[in-house]
């Protein structure tokens, strides 16, 4: 086993579930109806628990306590991609970003209860379980408010489809441990489950009248290397506002 | 080191743990609930608790961990390790018969059993913890806590909560 390789996959899942969560935690009190508010502040809980769970596999592996390691870095310690970092916007914005990214989550998920490296197949299998929840969430409102909708509901969907869509393919931009992971079965890589992604994204949003817009693919890559939007800074220096008065503290 | 100073079975060890209740849901025991997923005691008489959550985010993990810890030590045993692991993963069929019908009790729809796997489409299908009708409609899948998910019940128009199958 690479440990680097194996280091380096769980801080992008782990960078891309901490500032998923609070971006979704940002709904809390603001959500359309009571019901999306709650569904965003649990998938945000849910998220920050597969956060925790995947520093903590980091630890074990001789980095920082999962503290230090989420509330003490800067931007450019982060490789979370820059999706999860865009601020949450319109609610279709946010929607169609769960869509996609959680998405993409339980397809890695599902792979990853294959590896090879054992901690992270042990929770891939615990955490799928758990994700399912929130695509199926996600699917329920593309149908509800695509084909299942109103002129404006389709207009909006599309709209933010349009804009959402090239910078989900930040997710897999590939980083350097690639081949490693491929090739200690750690991980099947980025291509094919980007592939499986594309499939199933596809297969929901045609499904919905809806389309995918033809774009690049590697138009918000920079994340995975560490290169962020000006969006990421700004929410750490929310979210970490109160561990930095006293670090030391006791919870 | 420290000697316990009362050998205890794993069964004797089992029974002081239904004592520790989920603090979400504070009528079923930890045992109930299933988190507990292994207890053994070494030869030299260290009692072992292995215990998992529900939801890999669930806060009330280092509550129920806190009182297992509590609980033994009310009982003498000193010498005890209580760990946190996904090793046997929590699902819904881990709570006990017993822990359905507390559940039920408490006005918590329980959670169907399943085979291997589940369809989400069971979340139309629940029955009403109230009046036992099976006309409820699933209202959102997220509820108060991260596992429940919250209906409606056509019969007796009553709203209501289920533990959600995982």
């Amino acid at each position: 086993m690479n440990t680097e390789a194996v280091k380096n996959l769980l801080y992008r899942m782990a960078d891309d579930a901490l500032i998923i969560a609070h971006r979704n935690s940002e709904w809390t009190g603001l959500g359309p109806i009571l019901e999306e508010d709650i569904a965003f502040s649990s998938i945000a809980q849910d998220k920050l628990g597969h956060a925790l769970a995947l520093y903590t596999i980091l630890n074990e592996l001789g980095e920082a306590e999962p503290d230090i390691i989420a509330f003490t870095r800067n931007e450019k310690d982060f490789c979370c991609s820059q999706l999860v970092e865009y601020p949450i916007g319109e609610y279709d914005f946010s929607l169609v970003r769960h869509f996609m990214f959680d998405t993409a989550e339980k397809l890695r998920y599902e792979l990853l209860q294959q590896s090879t490296f054992e901690p992270i197949a042990k929770l891939a299998k615990k955490v799928s379980g758990e994700i399912k929840y929130h695509t199926f969430h996600a699917d329920t409102w593309i149908f509800q408010l695509g084909s299942k909708g109103n002129e404006e509901s389709k207009a909006r969907m599309q709209s933010a489809i349009n804009e959402v869509y090239p910078i989900a393919f930040s997710i897999f931009e590939p980083s350097s441990f690639e081949d490693s992971l491929i090739a200690d079965a750690t991980f099947v890589g980025e291509v094919e489950l980007q592939k499986r992604w594309v499939e199933r994204i596809t297969s929901i949003v045609e499904g919905a009248g809806l389309k995918l817009p033809t774009i690049d693919v590697t138009s918000h890559y920079g994340g995975r290397n560490k290169f962020h939007t000006e969006h990421l800074q700004p929410l750490l220096d929310e979210m970490t506002v109160v561990f930095l008065l006293d670090p030391s503290a006791e919870w | 080191m420290v000697i316990n100073p009362i050998i205890y079975t794993e069964d004797e060890i089992r029974e002081f743990l239904h004592e520790v209740k989920d603090p979400e849901i504070p009528t079923i025991s930890v045992v109930d609930l299933g988190v507990i997923t292994d207890i053994s005691i070494s030869d030299d008489g260290e009692v072992s608790v292995v215990m998992t959550p529900t939801f890999v985010g669930c806060p009330a993990i280092d509550v129920m961990k806190k009182g297992v810890i509590d609980v033994l030590r009310q009982n003498g045993i000193v010498n005890s390790k209580v760990s946190v692991t996904f090793d046997t993963p929590w699902n819904s069929n881990r709570i006990s018969e017993k822990g359905k019908a507390i559940l039920k009790d408490f006005g918590l729809a329980p959670p169907p059993a399943y085979e291997v796997s589940f369809e989400l489409d069971i979340l139309n299908e629940v029955q009403c913890p109230f009046c036992d009708s099976y006309k409820t409609e699933m209202q959102t899948p997220f509820g108060p806590t991260l596992c429940r998910s919250i209906h409606y019940c056509h019969n007796c128009s009553q709203a209501f909560e289920q533990f959600k199958p995982l």
